[in-house]
């Protein structure tokens, strides 16, 4: 059967299979878990080797019909790109998950719960038509928002609720934006509506569906003026969850989207460009000012994220070459130190029993294996040089000083001191220092969550590789699908005739 | 054209609803009315003025049919606003249970 089919299948399938008879088995679903997501990875991988032979696209027809009738799924650069990133995330930590929910009942509700977030995630970003795309942000929303809730406590209901009420808005202004576009265009696969709008260009549509599709995935990203809801949701969930909606959810469905919609399909004005740079601009500002003041781990990890996102739009914003490979690259970044930064959280938060900072002190003598890569995570996440952060962040700032955005560049290279700050506070309450009182009870965590930090600390340090002339090539293909804008329905158009 | 308009009341009904209203089931139902006004949006685009249903027989022409495509996709969009309504709703009860009110001021416990 076809890679890409089976990317969306096989978790929604495994998914049904647990929900029916996960509750019988002893370890069945997460030992399921764990083998769907590592097939899922070595599957994202084997399709960056059929990308190559197969030229710059594969499209597979699904029942056979022929687009623009038939659905189709398409694998580019960019999507075999995020398909790497979401499916290396989620197994580290499915892992994780092993022994930190052993505490919840209805474990196997969870798994079920999670494979269906994670076949939305693949679904979103190998749809190749419109309608398909809303239907799996739906998806991957409304098991966020289960997620979220999961621990049923009266803060997680609280902030679940708040979730669900934004995201489900979000969502029915992105179908509005569909609905307009199906209107004029009278078709919804992504190239062929691009092909349409090529011949028939209408200006005003365009704007106004733009102005829709904004609202709709910002919201969904939590870019600044909609970021109101992601620290209480981010906070909230369950550790895994956290990680995996800080580090992949709010990239997939937020930015994955809103980059496809505006580059390939609508094609990127000058004026979105600009509303996109100020947007990112303003998040990585109120971000970051929002983080250095809390006191709660998650939460100011939450908050980060807000401001690390803002990097990214901003980067998306600048719109150059050189800018996109930035923001790309910051993107595979900040999935990975954000979920492992979360997942240290989580331990933190299991092994001392709280997660405010003015509770902790000298957890490194206790903790050593969590100290350790929840340091490469803030030394990563700050931009301290041999890291991959630092070298993602020089790229943006450069790239806006070439374009001549000095002010921003200057703004973003504040914001980034601003990081180092308050992950330096992170550090300092947390685990260096001295213990504030005696916890000899303090024990580190089993070992499937270190097997997983170690893991994802790995990859944190030598992400800066990818940057080498050897390895360039995968970051390289993916901008050259965002920075091409229109190839993308060329390239589709000519794999699908 | 009224047709359009009204929806467009209807979306801004149900706006207005998520906004202003403290009790979260009335936001629910705002929901609801905003996911209605949008589904009956895209069921228009599709319609056709004494337009007929598309289906092809052996010895006629069809010259003006409705659109089916957009009937289809309202199908989906319906049962998926079904899901959000029970995932709503089901927390919005657990929220009643801890915290004895539907009043969406007083349900404030995260800050910061």
């Amino acid at each position: 059967m076809n890679s890409l089919f089976l990317l969306v299948l096989l978790p929604l399938a495994f998914a049904c299979i647990i929900t029916l008879v996960g509750k019988r088995l002893k370890n069945f679903p997460e030992a399921v878990t764990i083998a769907v997501t590592l097939f899922l990875s070595c599957t994202s991988l084997y399709l960056l080797k059929m990308l190559d032979a197969a030229g710059s696209v594969i499209v597979y027809k699904v029942g056979g019909w022929l687009p623009p009738l038939g659905i189709c799924l398409v694998a580019d650069g960019l999507s075999v790109f995020m398909l790497l990133v979401v499916n290396t995330v989620a197994l580290p930590v499915a892992i994780y998950a092993w022994s930190y929910m052993k505490i919840y009942t209805a474990k196997s509700k969870f798994y079920a719960l999670f494979l269906l977030l994670l076949g939305g995630l693949n679904g979103v970003i190998v749809s190749g038509d419109l309608f398909n795309l809303y239907v799996f942000i739906e998806l991957t929303s409304i098991t966020a928002y289960i997620l979220v809730a999961f621990g049923i406590n009266a803060e997680d209901l609280e902030a679940s609720f708040k979730y669900a009420i934004m995201g489900a808005v979000a969502s029915l202004f992105i179908l509005l934006g569909i609905a307009f576009l199906y209107g004029y265009t009278s078709t919804l696969m992504m190239a062929d509506i691009s092909f349409v709008l090529s011949a028939r260009p209408n200006t005003v549509l365009v704007g106004f569906v733009s102005v829709l599709f904004l609202t709709g995935f910002g919201l969904k990203a939590a870019v600044v003026p909609f970021h109101s809801w992601l620290a209480d949701a981010h906070s909230s969930a369950p550790s895994p969850v956290s990680a995996m909606l800080s580090g992949i959810v709010i990239k997939t469905i937020g930015i994955y989207a809103l980059t496809r919609v505006f580059f390939n399909v609508l094609g990127a004005q000058q004026n979105i460009l600009f509303v996109l740079m100020v947007l990112g601009t303003a998040s990585m500002v109120i971000g970051a000012f929002l983080a250095i003041t809390q006191n709660d781990i998650k939460r100011m990890l939450a908050y980060s994220s807000v401001s690390q996102v803002g990097y990214i739009v901003f980067a998306l914003g600048v719109g150059t070459p050189l800018a996109i490979l930035g923001g790309i690259f910051h993107l595979l970044n900040h999935a990975f130190f954000k979920s492992l930064l979360f997942l240290n959280a989580g331990a933190i938060e299991r092994a001392v029993g709280t997660r405010e900072l003015n509770k902790m002190g000298g957890l490194n003598s206790r903790l050593p294996v969590t100290g350790l890569t929840s340091l490469v995570g803030a030394m990563g996440i700050s931009g301290v040089p041999p890291f991959g952060g630092f070298w993602s962040k020089l790229i943006i700032i450069i790239a806006a000083v070439a374009s001549g955005h000095l002010v921003f560049a200057l703004i973003a290279a504040l914001v980034s001191i601003i990081t180092l700050a308050y992950y330096l506070k992170f550090q300092t309450l947390a685990f260096f220092g001295v213990a504030r009182k005696k916890q000899p009870e303090i024990k580190e965590v089993s070992f499937t969550m270190k097997s997983s930090m170690v893991a994802l600390a790995i990859v944190c340090i030598v992400s800066g590789v990818l940057l080498t002339p050897r390895c360039s090539h995968f970051l390289n293909q993916a901008t050259h699908v965002v920075a091409a804008g229109m190839g993308y329905r060329d390239a589709v158009l000519r794999a699908v005739k | 054209m009224t047709a359009y308009f009204l929806c467009l009341v209807m979306f801004c009904i149900g706006l207005y609803c998520i906004l202003r209203k403290r009790n979260i089931i009335k936001i629910i139902i705002g929901l609801g009315i905003i996911d209605y006004s949008v589904s009956l949006f895209f069921v228009l685009i599709g319609y056709r003025l004494h337009g007929r249903s598309p289906i092809l027989a052996g010895n006629q022409t069809i010259v003006n049919m409705v659109d089916p495509l957009p009937q289809a996709m309202v199908l989906t969009t319906i049962v998926l606003g079904l899901a959000v309504t029970m995932v709503t709703v089901s927390i919005a009860v657990r929220i009643y249970g801890k915290y004895g009110t539907f009043d969406i001021t007083k349900i404030k416990r995260l800050k910061g």
